[in-house]
């Protein structure tokens, strides 16, 4: 069985300016799927931290970034792409993590929290680098729902009976 | 879409209430008010989160920007007022371990 899949694409200029924009379209549409406050919360933030990549990272000279979302019926999933300069994704996933309590106030550093955010905020992501970046996002309607064992039929399946 | 802030001077501290939304399009407005105010010796500067609703890296990269600033001036930074969300960020990045943060504000409002 296929899942009913509805694409919705927004192309924005890489800039500061249009990551609002970003955020407040992914949380339309995820009201409008049925999603509750605060994973809209957390969804409005991890698309903010890929598009706020985006625009410190990926252009010398402005560019674009395209938000994708596609409307699963057991899922969001959310992309964001650009067409940029391959930046290094791997080493800013390396230097991604939480603040350590334990390090000195001079050695923090102000950034590396972005990719670490999306990660604890969406239950699925993934890193593609083909032309530009594009980083991928899910969210499923069940925390535990793993791919492989969401049922066609969708969420509600899942409950016990 | 836009962020506020305003300043205060009080007798032993600076006071900062922010409003609005920090994000990568506002963040450097309030990095433009905070920082300088922590580049002053032995300062004491609170920010007042109250009517923010809304935070994400390049706002909390910000404060720990000002957090270092005001350490090398001998000086200290308190975040204050932040909502439940808000102090969710603080605490998933663990800035809340590094940076004294008030109590979390009156759920009764």
């Amino acid at each position: 069985m296929t899942q009913a899949t509805d694409y919705i694409e927004v192309k924005l200029p890489a800039k500061a300016d249009y990551v609002s924009i970003a955020r407040l379209t992914v949380s339309g549409i995820a009201n409008r799927m049925g999603w509750g406050y605060d994973d809209i919360e957390d969804m409005k933030v991890a698309v903010a931290e890929a598009c706020t990549n985006v625009v410190d990272h990926a252009y010398e000279q402005g560019g674009s970034m395209v938000l994708g979302c596609h409307v699963r019926s057991d899922a969001i999933e959310v992309s964001v792409t650009d067409e940029g300069q391959h930046f290094d994704m791997e080493r800013l996933a390396e230097e991604k993590g939480p603040v350590s309590g334990t390090k000195p106030v001079a050695e923090l550093k102000e950034g590396g929290l972005g990719l670490f955010l999306i990660d604890t905020l969406m239950d699925e992501v993934e890193i593609r680098g083909e032309t530009g970046v594009a980083i991928v996002m899910r969210k499923f309607f069940q925390r535990d729902g793993v791919e492989e064992n969401v049922d066609a039929a969708g969420p509600i399946n899942k409950q016990e009976q | 879409m836009n962020m506020e802030v305003a300043h205060t001077r009080e007798e032993d501290k600076d006071l900062l209430k922010v409003a609005g939304e920090i994000d990568a399009y506002t963040a450097p407005e309030l990095r433009e008010a905070l920082v300088p105010l922590t580049e002053k010796e032995g300062n004491l500067v609170v920010v007042d989160l109250e009517n923010v609703d809304y935070i994400d890296s390049t706002g909390l990269g910000i404060f720990i920007g000002a957090l270092k600033s005001a350490h090398n001036y001998n000086g200290d930074l308190k975040i204050i007022g932040l909502n439940e969300r808000v102090h969710r960020l603080f605490s998933i990045t663990g800035l809340d371990e590094v940076i004294d943060i008030g109590e979390e504000r009156e759920e009764a409002k």
